[in-house]
């Protein structure tokens, strides 16, 4: 599905990425753990676009996307949410998934006028149907910015979701969210890899990325140093030090 | 009367004005362009009826298509900067364009007499509505006809899908993008039908005072565009002519009587409204207790 071939981003001196290359498969939820400041937020942001490349190509199924805007990436398959969350507060959250249906083939199935004037019933009851998904139905008309944290962070998921997108990067979703709402992220999570979703995780949350994750590659100073599976990633000693630090010769 | 009736003309043209800012500011951009493309609409729309003899309604349109298409090649490059770079930019073009007119010169001769602009003293006698025959009631409800199907085509849009993308790309580019929006396409669009709106306005704004000149079309102009719309709050349109009422009607109409006092008062009031209304006069607020106020109205009444 994805594949990132010797990514590489500099800012200034600073290697906030460096040489990655990470493979996801379709249909599996890889999770991508680290340090902060190990350069996760920034793969994301170079898997979207959102800035150059110093090096390096990122391919979707098998096509060259390196050079293509954000909002074309999007309309091809991929979708993301933010770290901190970045929701259009002045909208209403029934709005905020409307304008968000972008994928090619939203654009293609509604003619021109029909799609920004009215937007067509199918595309109205999609949003519905993603509001009653994220449990926000009963909040449809209200702003966005007046919505509290937890629904906040699923308003944006479900916006993410609303392109119907074949690769979704979630940015630390679980952040400031109780047990509860990590609960219901991990069977949101699980849901949607049953509908065929492949999906990046991005988390500092464990126990979520352990439960969630069929893989799990690991990023110190913007380089990998381990992938594998979650077991396996756990007993990795260069995953402990990059965590703890060297244990010093006492 | 007469002066009742100049001033909802004034109103009228002024509502066109800030519509297009408003246009643009929905983006989140805050142009100064638009005194620009005023004059751009004023200029073209009185040389097609003074110099070729055009009726008005087709010279209107030409005029605005004409204003329309310089905002959107005005667009592309002035949309890649933002914030304050985006003003000192539009700045640019609205004094560009002002220099362009005063020193325009393009005049005909017609029976012993010349017509046409004449550089730094401005083209005179643009006397189409005087020539058919039009009262200044007339001319009034003419130019309230534009501002109303200009607020009523910006209403629907604004309700509409394309309404709320606009919004979208005005509260967060980032996310717009990363939720597949062109922004740069939403942006451009935005810049040229605000052009659209302010060409128009200015080729009523040409035949209703019969007179233009350069200096009319600077950057105070500019800044009253951006400051209705502002004043006004971006929830909807009634906002900007609302804002428009306020400063026009009330602050520099309603307070001559204060004399020399009439412009220290006229910026406190503007920071007081602003301070009161920090969102414009009518906030997205407003509009959804005005919502559930009729609803509930509708429900009382089934």
């Amino acid at each position: 599905m994805l594949e990132l071939k010797g990514l590489t981003k500099h800012f200034g001196g600073v290697r906030a990425v460096d040489n990655v290359d990470l493979t996801v498969a379709q249909g599996e939820i890889l999770g991508l753990l680290g340090p902060n400041g190990s350069g996760k937020s920034t793969i994301v942001n170079l898997i979207c676009g959102l800035f150059p490349l110093t090096a390096g190509q990122v391919m979707l199924r098998g096509t060259d996307i390196s050079e293509l805007p954000p909002h074309t990436r999007v309309g091809m398959g991929i979708a993301r949410t933010f770290q901190n969350i970045r929701l259009f507060g002045q909208l209403t959250v029934w709005q905020n998934l409307w304008v968000a249906q972008n994928s090619s083939e939203q654009t293609g199935s509604e003619n021109f006028l029909r799609r920004w004037l009215g937007g067509s019933r199918h595309a109205r009851a999609e949003v519905d149907r993603a509001l009653e998904f994220f449990d926000l139905a009963h909040k449809r008309d209200e702003l966005a910015a007046n919505l509290a944290f937890g629904e906040q962070r699923r308003l944006e998921f479900a916006r993410a979701l609303a392109a119907k997108p074949a690769l979704v990067l979630l940015d630390e979703p679980a952040a400031g969210m109780n047990a509860e709402e990590i609960d219901q992220l991990d069977a949101r999570i699980r849901k949607l890899r049953g509908e065929g979703m492949t999906v990046l995780l991005i988390e500092h949350h464990v126990e979520l990325v352990m439960s969630v994750t069929d893989r799990i590659a690991v990023l110190n100073f913007g380089q990998k140093i381990a992938e594998g599976t979650p077991a396996e990633v756990q007993a990795n000693p260069l995953v402990r030090e990059a965590y703890l630090g060297t244990a010093t010769a006492a | 009367m007469d002066f009742y009736l100049g001033l909802i003309q004034i109103i009228g043209v002024h509502t066109l004005l800030g519509l297009s800012a408003y246009c643009v500011l929905l983006t989140g951009q805050v142009s100064l362009a638009q005194a620009g493309f005023f004059a751009i609409g004023a200029y073209v729309a009185g040389m097609l009826t003074v110099l070729a003899g055009w009726p008005i309604v087709p010279a209107l349109i030409v005029a605005a298509l004409v204003a329309g298409a310089m905002a959107c090649a005005v667009g592309f490059p002035a949309l890649r900067v933002k914030g304050l770079m985006l003003v000192v930019a539009t700045t640019a073009f609205g004094e560009a364009v002002r220099l362009f007119f005063f020193n325009f010169n393009y005049q005909l001769e017609r029976g012993g007499f010349k017509f046409g602009p004449h550089g730094g003293e401005g083209f005179r006698q643009i006397r189409y509505f005087p020539e058919h025959g039009w009262s200044t009631f007339d001319v009034m409800l003419f130019i309230w006809v534009a501002v109303v199907l200009v607020m009523a085509a910006l209403w629907w849009m604004d309700r509409s899908r394309a309404g709320a993308v606009l919004r979208a790309v005005g509260e967060d580019e980032l996310a717009a993008q990363s939720s597949g929006i062109n922004v740069t396409a939403v942006k451009v669009t935005a810049m040229t039908v605000g052009g659209v709106i302010a060409g128009v306005g200015g080729g009523l704004f040409a035949h209703y005072t019969t007179h233009i000149e350069h200096v009319q079309f600077g950057v105070v102009l500019a800044t009253f565009a951006v400051a209705y719309p502002i004043l006004g709050g971006l929830s909807n349109v009634f906002g900007t002519l609302l804002a428009v009422i306020f400063i026009q009607g009330f602050l520099i109409e309603g307070l001559r009587f204060m004399g020399d006092w009439r412009n220290l008062l006229f910026g406190g009031l503007i920071v007081l409204a602003m301070n009161v209304r920090p969102r414009g006069l009518i906030d997205a607020h407003t509009t959804l207790a005005l919502k559930r106020i009729f609803r509930r109205k509708e429900s009382a009444g089934a």
